[in-house]
């Protein structure tokens, strides 16, 4: 019975108390909450990827190879531990889609005219596959389709070797090849300007004078084979047929990326939960006290009775965890709603025809002993403190506060809100603890703003620097095949060109010792003025007359330095293998990129300088007139526009980050409103009393709000200067785990980002504490002074 | 209704206060609690009045109409010519600020100021103030002014309490139970505190207690039942504060 009463109090002080109860918990849950999302969200991505390779069956190794016949394919099936080869005809092509004044470049892909596809399965998401044989009939990826309003029935126009030929879409289809559809040479996928089409093998076969051959090789393999001993030996035999070097899935763009953004994804879910929880464990302490000191004398009195501490500590356990259970439902509900939300989202961005969202216990149970754990932790010593009085003196009214005349001075009482300000003040002073964790509550909702925010300061300067400081040209024109620096050059005289550059892509392997990497090399003039070698630390550099200039982060993923050498296998041609020394390096933010001079790479090849794209300089007012022309040139399998990659890079990451900082918004405010709201309130409980006085000696409204909500703003301008320290500190530490291969995140911040950060923090605090202020206007002056507290 | 300002009692004095058919009836749950069932009151300039009553009989209600902490259900409260009863929240907190003096059981000092910013909290919003110092001298505390209500006794916290509501020389001082909280020789120091305001300010002053022994210290002494005036008797000898005792 007794037993009963006591849980009946604690049903009642929870509800007594459910504005900081709500406010506590809804911080615990948007920590829980960013968790259990990062943790379903990952592990929803991580199966769907899963689930979607295996059942349309991503193959394991690729190779890219000149051409080859299609007798070979037996020799590649005896590999061992090969399992299924699949060999298609993949070319690029320029089309032309009907109202899209721009070039749009194509990958096309064959489809068996006989049988079914082994590896690579598309899945028809409309439509029909194209007919064997029918010379005119192709499947559109989905998002290209999308992006263009394409639908079955419609035409689009391709160059397939040299003339114009009109396709007609018949389906509409996805590929786990194509998850993260990227152009050649593109950062970032655009599925206005990239598209991938599945054509008909012996149409592609005609186009592409690749007649009974193949020039791409997809192989899946047996269980627990190691794929390095399949590139080696699929390396061995392409190598006379052209082979470009074959790689595994891990290098396999479209899964590099993927997995990229999933491992991104993962660090995120570590970093911002444990902020949330660190505040929540503050904040539950800190009411935990204040109940515990209002409800001394009802201690007093159950000890009195005969409770035992066991008892009464438990009591205030239950409480707690009643805040964290709270907490936990809350957050779980969210962190499911939100990963659900998260992953609808990003498998819209990747293009899942399907999505399997069935978060297991673990993100959960995760949570929810964080959540409670944190909780218990938060109010241990509060607790401690309530059962370690004895019953006399609990019940018994606690001695008012000694406050210390050394804070503010005995400067002049001249202005009554000078003494105002002087209260404010030696009640800072008078609780350091509790004042500390205020402040740095609200600092951390400016830290957390300024980390969210840091990334959108930093993509913007390596767009800054990667497009607009480092590249000159307007307009990439790449070829089918290798051309003389002459022909390349007859592209000034098109309309509306101003200069022209050439540049040479040349696959290569790239060896240091035991390390390895696949990077093409990049041939420039020896100055360029274009497209231009530009050390992110702001200056263009010009390429030595023989050997490599490397990135840094190529010379460090090898493990070179300066003037030491690499070996370099060339995967084209003669395909010789040569030393080459380091000429020099340079800092990137994107990619691993490896440059040489146009006239060295030439020596290397053991021809005459050639060149496999041009860099142009347009004239803008006349930028339609070439792009007509261009399309209609023959050879030709891309023109790429800065101004379009520039718009897909920014388009991309308004679709991933400003998602990702929204919600860093909403919690960044969950956290200020909730600390704000929990030291208004105790503040008021604590405090009425001195405020009624106020009020019944004649102080206004206005300038006991100012006694109240001074104290806040006080704190928060501690707080300001503290967040945006941690902050700068927060997003330092998060840069390094993030960085990739393909990314180095320059630690860039904006004045603009500490402004915005302050503000919104600020504009949460202030409501917040104007919603308490309310509760002034309420304040019971008559009951207040009659009794004693 | 015009006349009010020039009633005045047999001495000749002016009436500073004067409450008509004041009742009061709270809402306390499901029952109607009749704090005040038509009073009738009249306080005169430099009178010293003392309520009397057992708790409940509605003289902490009837104080805090007079003193603008709370408002009759019917009934009029007229402070000098004006009808206090018809101000609204911010005129009634500028009628506190610049003619009452309140001071409570339980002193209600504020604990983050010493002694002498608690009297000067007051004396700022106050348009004719003493200075504080010489407020706390009047009630013998000018050697401990900057002390924390922490570091001061119960009657020297009452102490404080009335030097900061007489600081501002009110022409109404308020005064709950302001005995109650202490034992006797503590009681009637804060008592001679009071008595010294009155005599050297003159300030009109009513005192509500349940404590008999008080009354003799008052000019008037009002005695309160079931939230009626039900008694009132003149002292024609008042008694000095320090001839009390309980």
């Amino acid at each position: 019975m007794v037993k009963n009463a006591l849980n009946k109090k604690l049903v009642r002080d929870f509800w007594r108390m459910r504005g900081q109860v709500l406010a506590i918990g809804l911080i615990m849950a948007s920590g829980l909450g960013v968790l259990v999302m990062g943790l379903t969200t990952v592990e929803a991505l991580d199966e769907t990827a899963r689930a979607y390779y295996e059942r349309y069956r991503f193959a394991h190794v690729f190779a890219r190879l000149k051409r080859a016949p299609q007798t070979l394919i037996e020799r590649i099936a005896a590999i061992p531990g090969v399992q299924a080869v699949e060999v298609r005809v993949v070319a690029n092509a320029v089309l032309d889609v009907p109202g899209f004044e721009e070039p749009v470049t194509a990958e096309l892909v064959s489809l068996p005219s006989i049988g079914h596809s082994q590896l690579n399965l598309v899945v028809l998401r409309s439509g029909r596959m194209p007919r064997p044989r029918a010379t005119n009939e192709a499947l559109v990826a989905e998002p290209f389709a999308q992006a263009h309003g394409l639908r079955v029935g419609d035409r689009v126009r391709a160059i397939l070797n040299g003339s114009w030929r009109e396709l007609r879409i018949v389906g509409i289809a996805l590929s786990p090849e194509y998850v993260y559809a990227i152009g050649p040479s593109a950062l970032m996928p655009d599925d206005q300007r990239f598209g991938v089409l599945w054509l008909s093998e012996e149409v592609l076969q005609a186009a592409f004078d690749l007649d009974g051959a193949f020039n791409h090789v997809s192989v899946s393999l047996l269980r627990d084979t190691h794929p390095q001993s399949v590139i080696d030996a699929l390396d061995r035999l392409l190598e006379p047929y052209g082979g470009a070097g074959a790689y595994a899935r891990a290098d396999h763009p479209s899964h590099w990326f993927l997995m990229n953004e999933i491992e991104q994804l993962r660090t995120l879910s570590h970093i911002l939960p444990a902020i949330f929880l660190a505040v929540a464990a503050f904040l539950t302490n800190m009411v935990l006290n204040r109940l515990i000191a209002m409800e001394r004398s009802e201690i007093g009195l159950l000890k009195a009775f005969g409770y035992d501490n066991r008892e009464i500590a438990l009591h205030y356990f239950k409480f707690v965890i009643a805040i964290g259970a709270f907490g936990v439902l809350l957050g779980a509900l969210a962190g499911y709603w939100l990963g659900w939300q998260e992953t609808r989202l990003y498998a819209q961005f990747f293009h899942f025809p399907f999505l399997l969202f069935r978060p297991s216990l673990a993100p959960f149970a995760i949570g929810a002993a964080v959540g409670i754990g944190t909780a218990l932790a938060g109010a241990l010593r509060a607790v401690r403190r309530a059962v370690a009085l004895p019953p006399a003196e609990a019940m018994r009214p606690p001695a008012p506060p000694l406050f210390s005349r050394r804070m503010p001075s005995r400067a002049a009482l001249t202005q009554r809100i000078e003494l105002l300000t002087r209260i404010i003040l030696r009640q800072v002073a008078r609780w350091p603890v509790r004042s500390l964790t205020t402040c740095f509550g609200l600092s951390m909702s400016v830290a957390v703003l300024v980390v969210s925010m840091q990334w959108l300061d930093a993509t913007e300067h390596m767009i800054d620097v990667y497009f607009r400081q480092a590249q000159a040209q307007d307009l990439t024109v790449s070829f089918t095949e290798p051309r003389t620096l002459e022909a390349a050059r007859a592209l000034g005289r098109l309309p509306g060109v101003l200069a022209v550059e050439p540049a040479r892509f040349v696959p290569a392997k790239l060896r240091s010792g035991a390390r390895e990497r696949r990077e093409a090399l990049q041939g420039l003039l020896a100055e360029p003025t274009l497209y231009r070698v530009y050390d992110a630390r702001g200056e263009a550099l010009a390429l030595p007359e023989n050997g490599l200039l490397i990135s840094s982060a190529l010379a460090e993923l090898l493990g070179v330095r300066r003037g030491e050498t690499v070996d370099v296998e060339i995967l084209e041609g003669h395909r010789d293998t040569v030393s080459l020394r380091v000429a020099g390096t340079f800092e990137t933010y994107l990619g691993t990129p490896a440059y040489i001079e146009l006239g060295a790479l030439a020596r290397l090849l053991k021809e005459r300088p050639t060149v496999t794209s041009v860099h142009l300089r347009i004239d803008a007012t006349r930028e339609r007139e070439l792009l007509r022309e261009l399309k209609n040139l023959p050879g030709i399998t891309a023109i790429t526009l800065k101004s379009a990659a520039i718009r897909a890079f920014d388009e991309t990451l308004a679709e991933t980050l400003l998602i990702f900082v929204s919600f860093f918004i909403f919690f960044s405010c969950a956290l200020a409103v909730g600390v704000t709201y929990n030291a208004a309130r105790i503040a008021l409980s604590e405090r009425g009393r001195e405020f009624a006085t106020l009020r019944v000696l004649g102080f206004t409204r206005t300038e006991i709000s100012y006694l109240m909500l001074g104290e806040i703003a006080f704190l928060m301008l501690l707080a300001i200067p503290l967040g945006c320290g941690i902050g700068w500190v927060l997003a330092f530490a998060s840069l390094q785990g993030f960085e990739t291969e393909l990314y180095r995140v320059p630690f860039v911040i904006e004045p603009s980002t500490f402004g915005i950060a302050i503000s919104v923090a600020v504009v949460a605090t202030a409501l917040s504490a104007l919603a308490v202020r309310r509760r002034i206007d309420r304040l019971d002056l008559i009951g207040v002074l009659k009794t004693r507290e | 209704m015009t006349t009010q300002s020039a009633e005045t009692d047999d001495r000749g004095r002016r009436c500073v206060l004067r409450a008509r058919g004041l009742s009061k009836v709270y809402r306390a749950g499901e029952v109607e609690v009749h704090a005040l069932r038509g009073v009738d009151l009249s306080l005169y300039a430099g009178e010293l009045i003392v309520l009397l009553g057992a708790s409940g009989s509605g003289k902490s209600t009837l104080l805090n109409i007079l003193g603008g902490l709370d408002t009759p259900s019917s009934g009029k409260v007229f402070f000098l010519e004006r009808d206090i009863t018809a101000l609204d929240d911010a005129e009634l907190t500028q009628y506190r600020r610049e003619h009452v003096g309140f001071v409570f059981q339980f002193y209600n000092l504020i604990p983050s100021l010493t002694a002498l910013e608690n009297v000067a909290l007051v004396t700022e919003i106050a348009s004719d103030p003493m200075p504080p110092e010489e407020a706390l001298q009047l009630v013998g505390l000018g050697e401990r002014m900057h002390h924390f209500p922490a570091q001061l006794s119960g009657g020297e916290q009452q102490r404080v309490a009335i030097a900061r509501a007489i600081a501002k020389r009110p022409s109404l001082l308020l005064c709950d139970e302001p005995t109650g909280a202490l034992d006797s020789p503590t009681g009637v120091l804060v008592l001679e505190a009071i008595e010294r305001i009155h005599e050297e300010l003159g300030t009109t002053t009513a005192l509500i207690t349940h404590n008999s022994a008080i009354a003799s210290m008052a000019d008037r002494v009002l005695t309160m039942r079931d939230g009626l005036i039900h008694q009132e008797s003149r002292n024609l000898k008042r008694r000095r504060a320090r001839e009390l005792s309980w």
